[in-house]
């Protein structure tokens, strides 16, 4: 019984990653329309750098906080100087965040070799915490924390700024949202720095968890991909749902069936696609 | 006039490539060049000639792959074992096509690198299915007609022959009224279906014919390697061989086939100098998608173009305003 528990609290934790590094990419496919394939490398990047930072002598918190600020400047970086060329001409978008996907993958391996590199448990949270004659895993609780408390920063940012109510806009309408004298272009740039920002700070309070290892980032993509099909694109609720939908089946599908974890991944997936094209919260087919 | 002639030296020089290239190094190399242009065939006719640009079909050509070196390490005989890998390709390419054609555009990449991704997930870890990482071993090359395939010579001359039927049937299909209606749902679907055409039937058959010939590109992949990883199956497979089709010019007959052969000497030169292919072919994608997004060909001849022209507009004389 207590194993099942457990489960859940590694389900929800794991829940809890795919959300900071969904909602940024689910952000992005809603503003710009792309699916920005660039996303897992920008989680991998990101736990590479909180490597380097932490090898430098900084504190986790203080390594994340500085990877995640390195990450907006690379996707911001992105997005002004690349994908700004190619504006309105999505399928080029995506093939030029594949590519760079390709590059960044090839960069990380070259820097930092192929070994895994795990990361330590920040100190202080490297414990357990009993409830209820279960034992849970502090650090697990904390990813829960962070990502609950980053949740609702987003969904104040998106609900009771400025800024939010010119994103929704641009989501919804971006044609309109231009003609109100709304920038749309600059959004694109918050946005991507915003969500590379967040997938490099998850990959490196993931890292303990996960630690960093080549091909982090094509196990990350799917999964957010999965994520965003699920609950719909630029739906906040929608990233948040689906995150925690395959956060779930992944560690049963894990101890259930093996073999067929990654099938059963997809499963909701396509009856998504077959019965309910805009995702679970969304309001517009992909 | 030229153009016949042309063709007929392409020919010639195809057909001679065992005796004027010497090393059987060189001879594989051309296997595989042909066995990626027929592959990057099959891919073009979504990419080039229905606009459907697909990221999954590294899965439709793994599971040609898979299921003839399945079949064959199972003790089913050649041919048996090739008619069913193909009508498992067939069949694949149906039910991608059925999930992935409710869309198109952004969705229809999307869908289709999911799908591509779950087969990649079925290889990888369903290992009493596929060995997982270690793969499949496959006991031996067919010989048809008693012609054994073993050496690099036979097996080149084998992958002509699929290759040449490939290009036929790309001619014939761009020739064909069904072309023409499936170069119109690119184009004008909507108006397509004000004229009575079934898109989605259209864009269906188009699908199974792409998918059918990457499939007959895995199982020769599967033939020329005698061995099958789940490598095959993974995303840079399908963006390689995507590559090949946008860098040689998609919605031509002969652009993939320049692709496949660029992108294979690339590979195999690259790879002898530097470690870093997948640096490589990112870079290529991302200057490719920017600087010639209409291939390299076509792309090049502009460039130059824009070049001479730039260089008659400000003539270097003495001084600069």
């Amino acid at each position: 019984m207590s194993q099942w528990l457990l489960l859940g609290v590694n389900s929800i934790t794991l829940g809890g990653l795919l959300f900071l590094l969904s909602a940024g990419f689910s952000l992005i496919f809603g503003l710009m329309r792309i699916p920005n394939l660039t996303h897992g490398s920008f989680f991998m990047l990101g736990a590479y750098l909180g490597v380097t930072f932490l090898g430098l002598g900084f504190d986790f918190w203080l390594a994340a906080l500085l990877a995640a600020a390195a990450m907006a400047v690379v996707g911001g970086g992105i997005e002004r100087l690349l994908l700004r060329r190619l504006q309105g001409q999505e399928l080029a978008q995506v093939l030029v965040t594949l590519g760079l996907s390709f590059m960044i993958a090839d960069l990380c391996l070259m820097l930092w070799g192929g070994d895994p590199i795990p990361l330590d448990t920040p100190p202080g949270l490297g414990g357990a915490v009993p409830i209820a004659s279960i034992v849970f895993p502090t650090y697990r609780l904390a990813i829960v924390a962070i990502a609950v408390v980053i949740a609702v920063l987003l969904w104040l940012m998106l609900e009771r700024t400025r800024l939010g109510a010119m994103i929704r806009a641009g989501v919804d309408d971006p044609a309109m949202a231009r003609v109100t004298g709304i920038r749309v272009s600059r959004l694109f740039t918050i946005v991507f720095c915003l969500g590379a920002a967040i997938a490099g700070f998850a990959g490196v309070i993931g890292g303990p968890i996960l630690s960093v290892y080549p091909g982090l980032d094509s196990d990350m993509l799917p999964l957010a991909l999965i994520v965003v099909i699920l609950g719909g694109t630029g739906s906040l609720l929608g990233a948040l749902v689906g995150s925690l939908i395959i956060g779930f089946l992944y560690n049963y599908g894990q101890v259930l069936f093996p073999e067929l974890a990654y099938i059963i991944l997809f499963l909701p997936m396509l009856l998504i696609l077959l019965f309910r094209p805009q995702g679970l919260f969304g309001s517009r087919v992909p | 006039m030229t153009r016949r002639l042309l063709i007929a030296a392409a020919c010639l020089a195809l057909i001679t490539v065992p005796l004027w290239i010497g090393n059987n190094y060189y001879v594989n190399i051309a296997s595989q060049i042909l066995i990626y242009a027929v592959f990057a065939l099959g891919l073009n006719v979504l990419v080039g000639y229905a606009g459907l640009v697909s990221l999954g079909h590294a899965g439709l050509f793994g599971v040609g792959c898979y299921a003839a070196a399945w079949l064959l390490a199972g003790g089913f005989g050649h041919l048996t074992a090739a008619l069913i890998a193909l009508l498992i390709i067939l069949a694949t390419s149906a039910a991608f096509a059925v999930l992935s054609l409710r869309t198109s555009g952004i969705g229809f990449v999307m869908i289709t690198l999911a799908l591509g991704q779950i087969l990649w997930g079925l290889a990888y870890r369903w290992i009493g299915l596929t060995g997982g990482d270690n793969g499949i071993n496959v006991p031996s090359r067919p010989a048809p007609f008693g012609l054994s395939l073993a050496s690099a010579a036979p097996f080149y001359y084998f992958t002509l022959i699929v290759f040449a039927l490939a290009v036929a049937s790309m001619a014939v299909f761009v020739a064909s009224p069904f072309g023409a209606s499936l170069r119109g749902t690119r184009d004008q679907p909507r108006r397509m279906t004000a004229l009575g055409y079934n898109v989605w039937l259209i864009r269906f058959l188009a699908f199974l014919f792409s998918g059918f010939w990457s499939g007959v590109a895995g199982l020769l992949f599967c033939y020329f390697n005698e061995f099958v990883s789940p490598n095959v199956l993974a995303l840079s497979s399908s963006a390689e061989v995507l590559l090949m089709v946008i860098s040689g010019g998609s919605g031509t007959l002969l652009g993939p086939i320049a692709g496949a052969a660029l992108v294979v000497i690339m590979k195999n030169v690259a790879s002898a100098y530097i470690e870093r292919w997948n640096f490589v072919l990112g870079a290529i994608f991302v200057a490719i998608v920017i600087f010639m997004p209409e291939g390299l060909v076509p792309g090049s001849v502009r460039l130059w173009r824009w070049l001479w022209a730039g260089a008659r507009r400000f003539p270097v004389r003495g001084g600069v305003r």
